[in-house]
């Protein structure tokens, strides 16, 4: 066999080792475009120019604007607390929150119960239901008592959590 | 714990199949390459000995289909490739020696291949669920810390090259050390993981770190005398360095606190301080590491200085698989492989390889981190380090970076113990993922939840 096939196979080997690598690199693009971060809406910083009452009621505005289009909610984002940024879909079935390694949002907060609180589905929309929780769960400031209809936006305190239901 | 939820759950199998048959088309290519430059023709049973490597391949794919479609679609290309790249060198070396097809170390090396890849697929099959491991947490502490000091039993333990860590049962001989690393991961995993909230209680604060309490610093203590005496008695300071970096390691990845690294290292220096001035084999090694081309070094062992002028003369390209001369070396298709892949593959081979071993740890970790349960992220992150720090040791030991020590590079080196432990780590890593990866079952609807009062439940 010629000197020049063996050359060519040779660095065709370090080519081929390498466009491997690469390819396996690329498989792995999931593992950081694959998930959604999703920034805290708090940590925006508010505008300047605009007093107290204006922004609030420019925030009241949005709300409504945002409740006018009636789509649903499809994800779960944790907006403070030790795991904000996160983000998980929203399961028809139900997505429990809660410290014990079962459910879908797992806490690490010493204030939560192991299943402290489900958001599952019915005919019109998601419904928030605190699970017996120690604690208790706070929608918009209020402790639930009762399984209650959660909107986009509405902001669901779970021990030092806050999560809140996106589109 | 977090909860990390990808955007949509892929299975992968797909892509695990492509890539599969692209590590074993390299394969074949740099087999190929070897008879050319060296025999001058392709070999005549090329179909024969690529196929077995194929179909152990395939097989372990079909069985993830079959029991763990949602594992990770990246750990078995990575492994096979790597198996395959060693089978490659360890026949070339063969060729260089003259070695006929009945004293091949390439063909038991396929064998043996074969033989790890069946007993990973039972462990694969048999065992559904990780957590099952938990059961046995103290026989598999037991287990680990009977095989690690198996060699020094009178009878069955052997001296290979100064190093006790091998047994021989009639014709067989074993390194135990690789399976304990397995039993012994298990073992830290499932106990730390009921003890690291004592663990990780503090205690005073010294220099800005915050030591733990002293009651709590038995265990470490334990395995440090442990790893000493595995140092000093089967003067193995490789086996030694791994066990305590993996206990000291998973600690950390348990308590999250710095101070027990800062705790392992120390005692693991002044443990291997007083081996050096206590033991002549230490004191060899040493000098082997510092002074490798002094007159002294050189007349108690070349072995180091000619896998690194082997380095050296491969270069950036490398000789070229079958022009080199790494069979000058000794052990150079076990403990020095790595400096017979400098030499033919150049720097760019061989950082293609370590780049296969560091993708194959992130996929660890990144298992550890998707895994829900306390137990299986301690496992897989343990494992993949164990992996991570085994190649440290080996490459680093070549390299001079830190004294050489006797332990294989996983799936490349020669040797069964080494396959056997490998695979059985792969097949644990891929059900962690399966569990990992696979979308939560349906919760249900438990008309009594609402009713519940949250319990405190006690465990133990």
């Amino acid at each position: 066999m010629s000197e020049l096939t063996i050359t060519l196979m040779r660095f065709g080997l370090l080519a081929l080792l390498w466009v491997f690598v690469f390819s396996v690199a690329g498989v792995l693009r999931g593992d950081i475009y694959g998930i959604r971060v999703v920034r805290r809406r708090s940590t925006v910083p508010a505008q300047p120019g605009l007093s107290r009452s204006e922004q609030r009621a420019r925030e009241k505005a949005e709300k409504a604007a945002r409740k006018a289009q009636s789509r649903l909610a499809t994800h779960l984002v944790v907006t403070d607390g030790p795991l904000a940024g996160t983000s998980l879909p929203l399961r028809d079935a139900g997505t429990i929150i809660g410290r014990n390694p079962e459910a879908s949002l797992v806490l690490d907060d010493d204030y939560a119960s192991g299943r402290h609180a489900r958001i599952h589905r019915d005919e019109v929309g998601w419904i928030a239901e605190d699970l017996g929780s120690t604690n208790g769960t706070y929608l918009d400031g209020e402790r639930l008592t009762t399984p209650t209809r959660v909107d986009v936006g509405s902001q669901l305190r779970i021990g030092r959590t806050v999560v809140e239901l996106r589109r | 714990m977090t909860a990390v939820a990808p955007a949509r759950v892929r299975k992968g199998r797909g892509i695990e199949l492509v890539l599969l048959l692209f590590a074993v088309g390299i394969v074949t290519l740099a087999y190929c390459n070897v008879e050319l430059a060296v025999n001058d023709a392709l070999p005549p049973n090329l179909l024969v000995q690529v196929g077995w490597l194929l179909g152990v391949a395939l097989a372990f794919h079909l069985v993830l289909r079959w029991r763990a479609s949602y594992a990770d679609p990246i750990l078995l290309p990575l492994a096979t490739l790597l198996n395959g790249l060693g089978l490659v060198m360890i026949h070339r070396l063969d060729l260089a020696h003259g070695r006929d097809l009945g004293s091949s170390l390439a063909l038991r090396q396929l064998i043996w291949t074969a033989v790890s890849v069946v007993v990973a697929l039972v462990v694969l099959v048999v065992l559904r669920d990780h957590r099952v491991l938990r059961r046995y947490t103290w026989t598999f502490g037991l287990g680990g810390f009977v095989l690690l000091l198996l060699p020094l039993a009178p009878g069955i333990g052997r001296a290979v090259n100064g190093s006790r860590i091998w047994i021989g049962l009639g014709p067989f001989t074993f390194q135990p050390g690789e399976i304990a690393k397995i039993t012994l991961a298990i073992f830290f995993a499932a106990y730390l993981v009921t003890t690291r909230d004592a663990l990780s209680v503090a205690g005073r604060k010294v220099l800005g770190l915050t030591l733990p309490r002293g009651r709590d610093l038995g265990p470490i203590v334990v395995v440090w005398l442990l790893s000493v005496g595995v140092l000093v008695f089967e003067s193995d300071l490789g086996t030694s360095l791994l066990f305590f970096g993996i206990f000291v390691a998973m600690l950390y990845l348990a308590t999250e606190r710095i101070s027990w690294i800062v705790i392992g290292l120390l005692l693991f220096c002044v443990g291997a301080y007083v081996a050096y001035l206590m033991f002549g084999h230490v004191q060899t090694r040493v000098l082997l590491w510092l002074h490798t081309f002094s007159p002294e070094a050189l007349k108690a062992s070349d072995q180091l200085a000619k896998g690194i002028m082997g380095m050296a003369s491969g270069g950036m390209f490398g000789t070229g698989l079958g022009n080199g001369r790494p069979d000058i070396t000794y052990f150079a298709e076990s403990d020095f492989i790595f400096s017979s892949f400098g030499e033919e593959l150049g720097l760019i081979g061989v950082f293609a390889i370590l780049m296969l071993y560091v993708l194959f740890v992130e996929r660890g970790l990144r298992t550890a981190l998707g895994t829900r349960d306390g137990f299986g992220k301690l496992l897989a992150a343990g494992l993949s380090f164990s992996v991570a720090l085994q190649c440290f040791v080996v490459v680093g030991g070549v390299t001079r970076v830190i004294p050489l020590t006797g332990l294989t590079l996983p799936f490349l080196s020669y040797g069964g113990s080494s396959l056997l432990a490998n695979w059985t780590l792969v097949a644990l890593l891929l059900r962690i993922s399966d569990q990992a990866r696979r979308p939560e079952p349906d919760p249900g609807v438990r008309p009594s939840s609402s009713s519940e009062e949250t319990q405190v439940v006690k465990l133990r």
